[in-house]
Formats: structure tokens, C-alpha cells, sequence
């Protein structure tokens, strides 16, 4: 994956992506505008939950076991997974010993995060994603850009011709004569689907929350084809990051608020699944938790970046983000694209590979992302956090800057030195060309024009009229 | 009243016109103003560009040029808010690291007395006429870090509404950040230039002839992008436009 810049680079100049972002962030982020307007305690409401969350966070260790003994309480297995090899090893595993090799998903970051489908493909698994957005992405062998709308970057156009031409490779095909009608193109993605909701005996999920004292896992969503992954198999695997914990059911309260109205503008989610365990005679007769590390201890410990860990995936600091308006989300290497995951992927995954140690500078620190979010993510802060680190590990271009910082250090604490070079830059102001070389000033000078220098530096104005 | 002119790095070097004008505007509203010498930068590029160490003698530099002040003024959002937001981090992570508490306490006077110019005028002064002139048409972009981090509000376009003669236009996507953003406009240059030229382009269907700005970082990039297009359009700091007289009148 090249670094972010380079990735940007081409989608800044594909129009229809541009326009398609444009068109669908700029909507939500309106409608979503309104919907919070709506509540008058918002700003507690956000207080409230970061509140929570940060306590949760806190004691980790303990919720997550009492997690555990509620689940398995409950008649569910709970499995613990460090990384992305081992959750989707035990998921492989879980799905063998049912004999099966198809499973239904619902919509779940984790187990994108971990490529399960990748994991259970080379298994001969194959996994069928039911979420309208994500059977689009996986139809056209594409990737999502988007946390809540995965498929945000394509138009209905797009999306009609996937259909016609993919759904017949993996089940149903698209009904003859098929228009790019919203209505039409729901009708061929519920018949495709339905066929695999009978016919399937493995479920594979995530969650939005886990309340700790039940062992109750939550979804949220829009469309109740996750629903259906939830109740109809025989067998559910639900796949969570461990931050994902609620401590009580009335924490939930203020979640089930602040969610739907950051996320899809709506006062509380069309379709809200809690599931506890196993009942006889209703859903599934077998349910597994796998618990996910890969790499949240890591955010955890580290005293700026673990607020990252708050985050309820409601999508709002994407649809406000200038930056992630022009880029798109792939540019951003990760099941995480925008702002939450400019923060959140370099921790998970750390700063090493050229695309994460570009991440933390994918933003110009406009703010915007922390007044949308509800949990009060301080998203700026943190990308200046990781800037530090990203600094600190040297590697390309930063021994450079660092070297260049220290100089301009060393002159800014020096005020003579300083007004002799901006004398001097007034002075030779006519020999400057409009265009430069080297890094930096090429950047700069590719789209704008350098201003011209002053006669004379505000210091030494200072000194004649007024001192 | 007696107030130091924080004059921020850019404007001391490439736009002196702007801390001159903050100086006119001052002392017409019969303000004394200092420029104490020792001062330079506030750190901020070297901040939010990962070099938090860095940034500490120029921490300890600020506190020091400005003591004995009860107001430090000056005509930068991104500046103020740099000092108001960060100072403290930084000072915390210091006393943290075992550096000791000096810097958390010198970072911490300076907060409750450093203002940006439209905060001083309006909060402080209590004034929104400041008996300008400047018949033109103007828009005025809110930068992000006075928007959003100070929460500076309307006060800028309430100062830009009493000024005489001026018709203040709005520009439409006014809250959405230039794309500037310090070394973000020359380490992501494609998705920079992209913000750039949305923000040139709503300026433009404005029809205002004066693009209008607190802070000369920003404008530095809108302008740049202005000229390279040979657009019509100019781009202003509100000071320059605040200091405009009938008697002095700005070009
Ligand atoms: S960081 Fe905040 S705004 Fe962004 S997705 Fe997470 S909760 Fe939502």
C-alpha cells in the first residue's frame, strides 16, 4: 500500500468519485446537523458517553471478565484472540466442525479488519456479505470506502451494472431488464439474498456493544438482513474488539441515542438485534464469542492515543472531513478510513509500513472531526500524538524535517538571528522566482504562488516609527 | 490601557502590513501598544508537525517576552489557539517526562491573557465600530482554528459589519477549512490544492472583490492560489480593512 499522498493522488482526480462523496457526505452530514439540533441535552449526552467509555476502558480487565461468565452463563463459548491469525483461526475451526463451507455475515469491521473472508476462502469457506452495501463491494471484487456506507463511493449507475453482471457468478442472478432504480436494485440484492438466509447454517457477526453484565451483544442497522444472519443459522460466531464492552444496560441508553443520530441522521436505528447466549427453540442453538485483541492493548497504553478506543463507529468525523471528502476512503489502507481511522490504524497496526506513518498527516487539523463526534474523540490531538511518534522513528523525509525543525528552533530562540534573515529576505525580495525547487517549496509552488516579501520585516517598521 | 502586540513569526516577516494595522486600530481606540523584541514564534508548525520537544524553548521565549502583561494581542487565530489549546499539553507532558513544573507554569499565565484581535475588540474593548471605511464588497472565510478552537463566532463578521461602506457578502461552505493547514498543504499537496480551489471558487461565485480572513497563514494559501489563477479576486486581513479611515483610506 503506497503511502496516503500518493494513494490521494488519483482519486483527488477522478471526478465521478469526487462528485459521488461529495454529493453523499454532504447530505448526511446536513441531515445529521438537524437530527442532533433536535436533542437540547446533546452536549451532556456526549459528555455522558465519553464518560463510559473512558471508565470501561479503564478497568478493561475486569469487565471483560465478568463479560465472559455472563456469556458463558448465558450457553455461549467465549474464544480470546490476539491477533488477526488467530481470531481467524478459531473462526475457520468453529465453522469446520459444522461441517459446512458457506457462511452469511452481517456487516462487521472486525472481521474485516482481520480478513476473515480472505482467511476462510483459503479454507475453501465461503463467507456471503448480506449487507446491502457490502454485497455491492464484494460483487465488484472492490473494497469498502466507508464506515457505515461501504459502498459511498459508488453511484447507482455503478452499482446496476454490478448486479447484472456478478450476482449470477455467486447465487441468484439480477432479474432480467434490471433499471438503476433505488427500489429495483433493493428487490434484486433481497432476492439474491434471501436464497442464502434459508440456505445458510453458519452466521458470522460482529457488534456494536457487549453489556458486561448480561453478556447481551448488540447490533444496530438499517436494513434487518442482519437480523437475519443473527436468527436464522444454526450456528452464530460473532467476532468483537474488546473496546466494544458497555458495562450495564443503562450505559447503553446513551449509545442507542447519540449512535443513530451521528450516523444515519435517524432518532433511534430501524432494526436494533440483542442477542444473549442460546434459548432453546428460538435463533441459534450454538453461539460463540471471539474476543479480538489486534492491537487495542497497545492503544490502550498509550495515555493520548487510547481515546481512539471510545470510538462507536458512527461515521460522523467521516462525513464532515474535508480531507477524506477529496481523497476517498481507500486511500486510507484500512478498513478504517477518515479521521477515526488517521488515529486508529496506525496504533492497531503501528507506524512501521510507509501507509501508517503517513496516515497521522492525512489531515490539516481542521477540527471538524472532534465537534461531530459524540464521544468527544479529540481526533486532532491525537494525529499530532502520532506525528510525534511517526517523527521520532526517523525513517524517510523526517531526518530531514527534524534536523530543519532543530535549526529553526535554534534561530526562533535567537531574535537578532532571526531579524537578520527576514532583513535578508526582504532585501534580495526581487531576486525570489515564483516557482522553487527542493522539497517543500515544490509542493507549494505546483499550485499556488509564493507571496512576495516585504520591503521591510515588521520589526525594524516597528523600530523606526514607534520605538 | 497598555497591551503587547504578539505580532506571530509570519506576519513580523512576509506580512508586516497586517501587525501594522493591528497597531493603528489599537492605538485609535486609545490603546498603548508594546512590541516587546524578545519575541518570535509560538511554536505551532513545529508542534503540530510532530516536534513537541522542540517546541518547549519557544514555550519558555513567550512566556518570557510577554511577562508583566495583562493582555497579549494578536491578529492570529492559529497563533492564539496554539497557545490557549497547546501551551498547557505541552507544559503537562514535560512536568510529566520529569522536566519539572517551570514550563507548565509559565505556559499557563500566558493563557488567560493572550487574545486574538477580533476576541480583544469585541470581549475586552467592548467596541464592534472601530470608525473603519472600506467600500468594497467583501467575504469573509472563517479559519478553522478561530472557528472551531477559539470559537471566535460572529465577532469578526459583527467587526466587518460596522465597518462603513463595506458590503459583507457570504460565502457559501464558509466553515470548511482552505486546506492550508501548515505542512499539510505542501505533505498532501493534491488534497490540499483540491480544498484550495473549492474555497477559490465559492469566494468567486460571491462576487465580492475582497476575500477576507483573521489569520495570513491561510490567506497566504488562498491568495497564492488567487494569483496563480490570475483571479480578479484579493485577499485581505480583516486588521488591514479595520484599520481603513476615510481620512487613510486603504487601496
Ligand atoms: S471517531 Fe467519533 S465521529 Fe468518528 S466514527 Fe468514531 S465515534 Fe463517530
Amino acid at each position: 500500500m503506497p503511502s496516503f499522498p500518493e494513494a490521494a493522488h488519483d482519486a483527488v482526480r477522478n471526478e465521478t468519485l469526487r462528485g459521488n462523496l461529495r454529493h453523499a457526505t454532504h447530505t448526511i452530514r446536513d441531515k445529521r446537523a438537524v437530527a442532533v439540533s433536535e436533542l437540547d441535552d446533546w452536549a451532556q449526552l456526549r459528555e455522558a458517553g465519553m464518560r463510559i467509555k473512558d471508565q470501561t476502558l479503564r478497568h478493561l480487565d475486569r469487565h471483560l471478565v465478568q463479560l465472559e461468565k455472563s456469556v458463558t452463563a448465558a450457553g455461549g463459548t467465549v474464544h480470546w484472540a490476539a491477533d488477526a491469525d488467530e481470531a481467524n483461526r478459531i473462526v475457520a475451526d468453529l465453522v469446520k466442525a459444522t461441517g459446512e463451507s458457506e457462511v452469511v455475515k452481517v456487516k462487521s469491521m472486525a472481521t474485516q479488519e482481520i480478513g476473515l473472508n480472505e482467511a476462510l476462502e483459503a479454507e475453501g469457506i465461503r463467507a456471503y456479505e448480506t449487507d446491502l452495501a457490502e454485497l455491492i463491494v464484494q460483487l465488484g471484487e472492490d473494497r469498502p470506502s466507508h464506515i457505515l456506507v461501504p459502498a459511498i463511493h459508488r453511484n447507482r449507475g455503478e452499482i446496476r451494472d454490478i448486479f447484472a453482471r456478478e450476482m449470477s457468478e455467486w447465487g441468484r442472478p439480477a432479474p432480467e431488464g434490471l433499471t438503476d432504480s433505488p427500489a429495483d436494485l433493493a428487490e434484486a440484492a433481497r432476492l439474491h439474498l434471501r436464497e442464502k438466509f434459508l440456505r445458510a447454517k453458519v452466521g458470522v457477526s460482529g457488534a456494536n456493544f457487549m453489556v458486561a453484565e448480561t453478556g447481551t451483544l448488540v447490533v444496530v442497522e438499517s436494513e434487518g438482513n442482519g437480523r437475519m444472519c443473527l436468527t436464522l443459522p444454526e450456528t452464530l460466531i460473532s467476532v468483537v474488539g474488546i473496546e466494544k464492552i458497555v458495562p450495564t444496560w443503562r450505559d447503553l441508553e446513551v449509545f442507542l441515542q447519540t449512535l443513530p443520530r451521528s450516523s444515519t441522521a435517524e432518532r433511534m436505528n430501524p432494526y436494533t438485534s440483542m442477542w444473549t447466549g442460546t434459548t432453546d427453540g428460538d435463533g441459534p442453538k450454538t453461539f460463540h464469542l471471539v474476543l479480538l485483541d489486534n492491537g487495542r492493548t497497545d492503544a490502550l497504553a498509550d495515555e493520548v492515543g487510547r481515546q481512539a478506543l471510545r470510538c462507536i463507529r458512527c461515521s460522523a468525523c467521516l462525513n464532515v472531513c474535508p480531507v477524506y471528502e477529496r481523497a476517498g476512503g481507500h486511500a486510507y489502507g484500512s478498513v478504517y478510513p477518515g479521521p477515526i481511522g488517521a488515529i486508529l490504524t496506525p496504533q492497531l497496526r503501528g507506524t512501521a509500513s510507509e501507509i501508517d506513518a503517513s496516515l497521522p498527516y492525512a489531515s490539516s487539523l481542521c477540527g471538524a472531526c472532534y465537534d461531530v463526534c459524540p464521544v468527544a474523540i479529540d481526533i486532532p490531538e491525537v494525529l499530532v500524538h502520532l506525528r510525534e511518534r511517526v517523527a521520532d522513528q526517523g525513517g524517510k523525509g523526517h531526518r530531514l524535517e527534524k534536523a530543519a525543525v532543530k535549526a529553526a528552533s535554534w534561530v526562533l530562540d535567537h531574535p537578532s538571528v532571526l531579524a537578520a534573515g527576514e532583513r535578508l529576505a526582504s532585501a534580495t525580495r526581487t531576486l525570489h522566482p515564483k516557482r522553487l525547487p527542493g522539497p517543500g517549496a515544490r509542493q507549494w509552488t505546483e499550485s499556488r504562488d509564493l507571496p512576495e516579501m516585504p520591503a521591510e520585516p515588521f520589526r525594524d517598521w516597528w523600530k523606526k516609527n514607534r520605538s | 490601557m497598555r497591551v503587547a502586540l504578539f505580532a506571530t513569526c509570519v506576519n513580523d516577516a512576509v506580512y508586516p502590513s497586517t501587525a501594522i494595522a493591528t497597531v493603528k486600530v489599537l492605538e485609535r481606540l486609545g490603546v498603548e501598544v508594546d512590541f516587546p523584541a524578545a519575541q518570535t514564534c509560538c511554536g505551532q508548525p513545529q508542534f503540530n508537525t510532530g516536534y513537541r520537544r522542540e517546541t518547549e524553548p519557544l514555550v519558555r521565549r513567550m512566556a518570557r517576552a510577554f511577562e508583566g502583561y495583562a493582555y497579549v494581542v494578536a491578529p492570529s487565530g492559529s497563533c492564539v489557539a496554539m497557545v490557549r489549546d497547546n501551551y498547557p499539553r505541552i507544559g503537562a507532558r514535560a512536568a510529566a517526562e520529569g522536566r519539572g513544573p517551570a514550563l507548565a507554569e509559565a505556559a499557563s499565565s500566558l493563557v488567560p491573557r493572550t487574545y486574538e484581535l477580533t476576541e480583544f475588540l469585541v470581549d475586552v474593548l467592548g467596541v464592534t465600530d472601530v470608525g473603519a471605511y472600506f467600500p468594497h464588497r467583501v467575504t469573509y472565510h472563517p479559519s478553522c482554528h478561530g472557528l472551531r478552537m477559539l470559537g471566535l463566532g460572529d465577532r469578526p463578521r459583527r467587526l466587518l459589519a460596522a465597518v462603513k461602506g463595506l458590503e459583507l457578502l457570504e460565502l457559501p461552505g464558509a466553515e470548511e477549512c482552505c486546506g492550508f493547514g501548515g505542512t499539510f498543504a505542501v505533505k498532501n499537496p493534491d488534497v490540499s490544492a483540491a480544498m484550495g480551489a473549492d474555497k477559490v471558487r465559492h469566494a468567486a461565485s460571491t462576487g465580492a472583490e475582497v476575500l477576507c480572513g483573521a489569520d495570513n497563514s491561510c490567506l497566504m494559501h488562498i491568495g497564492g492560489m488567487l494569483r496563480r489563477q490570475d483571479a480578479p479576486q484579493r485577499v485581505l486581513h480583516l486588521a488591514e480593512i479595520l484599520a481603513s479611515t476615510e481620512e487613510e483610506p486603504l487601496a
